[in-house]
């Protein structure tokens, strides 16, 4: 039996430890804002914080991430709004949003490591998110908001 | 999501509660509603039912009906901000209901990029006509003339009534219950508002779902959930028309999790939006579902596509293009100009197929009892998910609900049918609601593609430069193709779509259109026929252009010519005006292709940018769905000779727009689009296969590709609105590789650029 925390709350989990966080979340726990986008760390639709850390939820399976501790889009916001979320709307990002939550996610990772990111380091830690609508001038200008009013 | 099965009564029911006032369409009289609708489907079409717009619940909350599906355009907070404009609703106390499919609502394929143009009017009569009632209501509960009050931000206020005394205004809320007695208003007793007072409309505001999204709350067709429900995945015959030969599903049904495994129906051309066929594992979550199709064996027989290769076909295009095909425009005489010699400017020009790739893949669930369905389809055509269903299940059309969640994205591929259908069949066989998921792999492998097209062009240059003679021919497998195995030629829609409609003041113009055979499903893509004609067209030009000597932005204005409305006469043969052509509010307009084009050229700084050193400026103009679009785009070679797009403009020229703030962002997505399948897009087959899976081997732009900032300039107008969704993509793509050539002297005459090394 394995053990996980998954926004602050603990469950455990009987089945296959070889099944992705991704579908333990959408399927098990109904967490559905984390979003299967192509199942093979490509797209990065599935970005969940794991110990604090971005991870692709689709190949990370739940052998491997037994006893940490989750974060999905769902726990961000505390009470109110995530400042990442705030900048979000205020930059009105999404389009079709269904990449959203894991820009989002990455973001905020981003965020943390550096909280006055070069545009170096925005391209390169949001590289690994695609948006098929589009929205990446308006993601770039969410995070550097987000940065100038202290997202950390 | 709802559990209990819902009717269609309950679907209201559910949704408005008792004393809520409510506004029928019948709100609209018939001849008002059939022409306002789509003005270019016959009357049968749009078949007047009484239905549900909006209403007014007791508390004073207005709830506003989105019967177009939402993809991402802003669609369904868009036109909800037409009817609150008219209604003078506070937009802080509106709540919007998704519709069902109904055919009461009008079509509701929202595809086309014409959700605004054909429902704008609509909207506006719904809204004015509620407002209307509720001042009635309020000058009876007053016992005052009608004329003495005002509908105002959700309350009725009595004119000169502030002195007065008493209730100066009545909330809507409070006058629901006596509006929704009052008989409907006759249209002449409507007033709309002049647009001087609209106070929505052309004005910003986000999307209705933002904050949803932002915390993971929205609800997508991936997202869809009732209890007791199964998942499927599919395994797909790998060539379009194959069949399963046999196969053994033992290891499949050892999978922890897996339920059954299920052979669906053979796939018979022609393709329509029949599913595929294949064998399909049914299981308790989707992860195990997966795996179980992974551990399938299956023999696969497939079928007279299975000679399909992308190169020999290319070569077959090509070769088609070079011959005479079937007239589709001819003024004067191109050929006989073009045969008298002179300077000849002649080129080839393709452009290969593509893949939608939304960011959610197709999946669908469906729910099949003995007597009735009850769906949940991310579509953008949730009328004819629910008649694919019917048919596929044998059950009359009413008695399918097909509910429609958020789209995340679509772009054309969910105007098809196949994954629906798959999910109502394999609820059947399983006695329980089944979500079918498309993996990526699917996904890329098994879409109704964006067509693969040659072109060739020829022109004649005259002693100023300008041509006097213009030969385009263009081959492509046509989306009809996919609904009639016979069908070759392209049909006057696709040709229509940045050929026929050619624009240029050239007195010999002829357009004609060679045969293709179509080996794949062929669909509509964000703009359609529009990227490889403006592609071609545009490119050409731009060719014509520095053959000529002449300034590429100069020339293209001297290609349009002269302000004028085209004659329709002049887009003759197979591109046949609509019969009210006569008062047709959206003509071929040349002062509005000049101004998105002198706009976007100013913006960009067109005159003051100096090319060399591996830096370019390009310009393309393209008119599709009514709007007219102009892109700039700059570009450099980084230090390993990669094009970098350093900046876009885009001018365009919708008409009225609804939501300035989403017509910057669409437009700004399109020019990511359109760089996405210039620089790498291209879906190619061998062995009937389709050889790309995901997004290693189907790229699309990431943050640092994409154009590092893209500028959309909005031209102030009056005009009808036009189309926002697709009318961005067109002109991106050859305006790049004019930048392209303009830095680096190499015309593009191929997409993608990757296979140029400069992607
Ligand atoms: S779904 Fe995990 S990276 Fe794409
Ligand atoms: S908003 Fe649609 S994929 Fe990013």
């Amino acid at each position: 039996m394995l053990r996980i925390k998954v926004n602050g709350r603990d469950y455990s989990f009987n089945g296959d430890p070889n099944m992705p966080l991704l579908w333990y979340l959408r399927d098990e726990l109904r967490l559905t804002g984390t979003k299967f986008g192509c199942g093979a760390a490509l797209c990065g639709a599935c970005t969940v914080h794991q110990d604090g850390r971005p991870i692709r939820s689709c190949v990370a399976s739940m052998a491997r991430v037994a006893g940490s501790e989750i974060v999905t889009i769902e726990g961000l916001a505390n009470g109110e709004l995530h400042p990442v979320q705030r900048a979000w709307i205020a930059e009105n990002v999404p389009q079709c949003g269904y990449c959203q939550a894991g820009q989002i996610m990455q973001a905020v990772a981003l965020l943390r490591a550096h909280p006055r990111p070069s545009d170096a380091q925005i391209e390169e830690a949001m590289s690994g998110n695609i948006c098929r609508c589009g929205t990446y001038q308006r993601i770039r200008a969410a995070i550097k908001a987000a940065a100038q009013g202290g997202a950390q | 999501m709802s559990a209990a099965p819902v009717t269609r009564r309950r679907f209201l029911e559910g949704v408005f509660s008792a004393g809520a006032f409510v506004l029928c369409a019948g709100a609209l009289p018939r001849g008002a509603w059939a022409e306002l609708v789509n003005p270019a489907l016959p009357l049968a079409d749009t078949a007047f039912h009484p239905s549900v717009w909006l209403g007014i619940e007791p508390d004073g909350t207005v709830l506003i009906v989105a019967a177009r599906s939402e993809m991402g355009t802003g669609i369904r907070t868009a036109l909800p901000r037409v009817v609150a404009d008219e209604l003078e609703a506070d937009w802080q106390r509106v709540r919007i209901v998704q519709a069902i499919g109904d055919e009461k609502y009008g079509s509701q394929d929202t595809d086309g990029s014409h959700s605004i143009r054909s429902f704008f009017e609509v909207m506006r009569w719904a809204g004015g006509t509620a407002r209307t009632m509720l001042t009635q209501a309020a000058a009876a509960r007053w016992g005052v003339p009608v004329e003495q009050c005002e509908a105002r931000l959700h309350a009725v206020h009595r004119r000169a009534s502030t002195a007065a005394g008493g209730d100066p205004a009545l909330g809507y809320g409070e006058l629901a219950a006596a509006a929704a007695r009052l008989p409907l208003p006759p249209r002449e007793s409507v007033r709309l508002k002049p647009r001087s007072q609209w106070r929505y409309i052309g004005h910003d505001a986000p999307a209705y779902d933002l904050e949803a999204i932002c915390t993971g709350q929205a609800g997508y067709g991936m997202d869809a959930r009732v209890p007791d429900m199964l998942f499927a995945a599919v395994a797909h015959p790998p060539v379009l028309g194959g069949t399963v030969a046999g196969y053994d599903a033992t290891a499949a049904r050892a999978v922890a999790g897996v339920r059954q495994v299920v052979e669906l129906p053979p796939f018979h051309f022609p393709a329509g939006m029949q599913p595929l066929g294949g064998v399909a594992v049914i299981a308790d979550n989707t992860w195990a579902a997966f795996e179980g199709r992974r551990k399938l064996q299956i023999r696969w027989d497939d079928g007279p596509n299975a000679g399909y290769d992308s190169a020999a076909y290319r070569q077959q295009l090509e070769a088609t293009a070079r011959r005479p095909g079937k007239v589709a425009r001819n003024n004067g005489d191109a050929l006989a100009e073009l045969a008298a010699g002179g300077q000849i400017v002649t080129a080839d020009y393709y452009a290969p197929h593509l893949a939608h790739a939304s960011m959610e893949p197709p999946v669908a669930l469906v729910d099949v009892r003995a007597d009735r369905a009850e769906a949940w389809v991310p579509t953008q055509d949730p009328q004819g998910a629910q008649a694919a269903i019917a048919a596929a299940i044998g059950l009359p059309k009413d008695k399918v609900i097909c509910h429609v969640p958020l789209l995340g994205g679509a772009f054309g591929r969910k105007s098809m049918h196949d994954f629906a259908v798959e999910a109502a069949l394999l609820s059947r066989a399983a006695a329980r609601p089944v979500k079918v998921v498309w993996s990526r792999e699917d996904d890329i492998k098994f879409d109704y593609y964006h067509s693969v097209a040659a072109m060739h062009f020829e022109a004649k240059l005259g002693g100023d430069g300008l041509p006097t003679a213009w030969l385009a021919r263009t081959v492509f497998p046509p989306i009809g193709s996919t609904f009639n195995d016979a069908t070759e030629y392209g049909g006057s829609g696709e040709l229509g779509m940045g050929f026929t409609d050619l624009p240029f003041a050239i007195p010999n113009v002829r357009v004609e259109n060679g045969p293709a055979h179509g080996h794949l499903r062929i669909g509509w893509l964000r703009s359609v026929a529009n990227i490889y004609h403006a592609f071609g067209v545009e490119s050409f030009a731009d060719e014509l252009a520095h053959r000529a000597g002449r300034d590429p932005l100069e020339y293209l204005l001297a290609l349009l010519g002269p302000d004028r409305i085209v004659d329709p006469a002049l887009l003759s043969v197979d591109y046949k005006p609509r019969p009210n052509a006569g008062n047709n509010p959206y003509p071929i307009d040349i002062a509005r292709y000049r101004r998105v084009v002198e706009l976007a050229a100013e913006r960009a700084g067109w005159g003051k940018f100096k090319p060399g050193n591996g830096r370019g400026i390009g310009i393309a103009v393209h008119r599709s769905f009514l709007t007219y679009v102009a892109s700039v785009v700059q570009v450099h070679l980084d230090e390993n000779g990669l094009v970098r797009i350093d900046r876009v403009d885009t001018a365009l020229d919708a008409g009225t727009v609804v939501n300035p703030i989403n017509v910057r962002a669409q437009f700004e997505g399109a020019a990511v689009f359109g760089a996405s399948l210039a620089l790498y897009g291209e879906i190619t087959a061998k062995n009937g296969a389709v050889e790309q899976a995901n997004f290693d081997t189907y790229p699309v732009c990431r943050i640092q590709q994409a154009p590092a900032a893209v500028h959309v300039h909005i031209v102030a107008s009056d005009a009808p609105p036009a189309g926002v969704g697709e009318p961005g993509v067109p002109p991106f793509a050859p305006a790049l590789c004019n930048a392209v050539f303009a830095a680096t002297g190499r015309r593009i005459r191929a997409l993608p650029l990757v296979h140029a090394g400069l992607a």
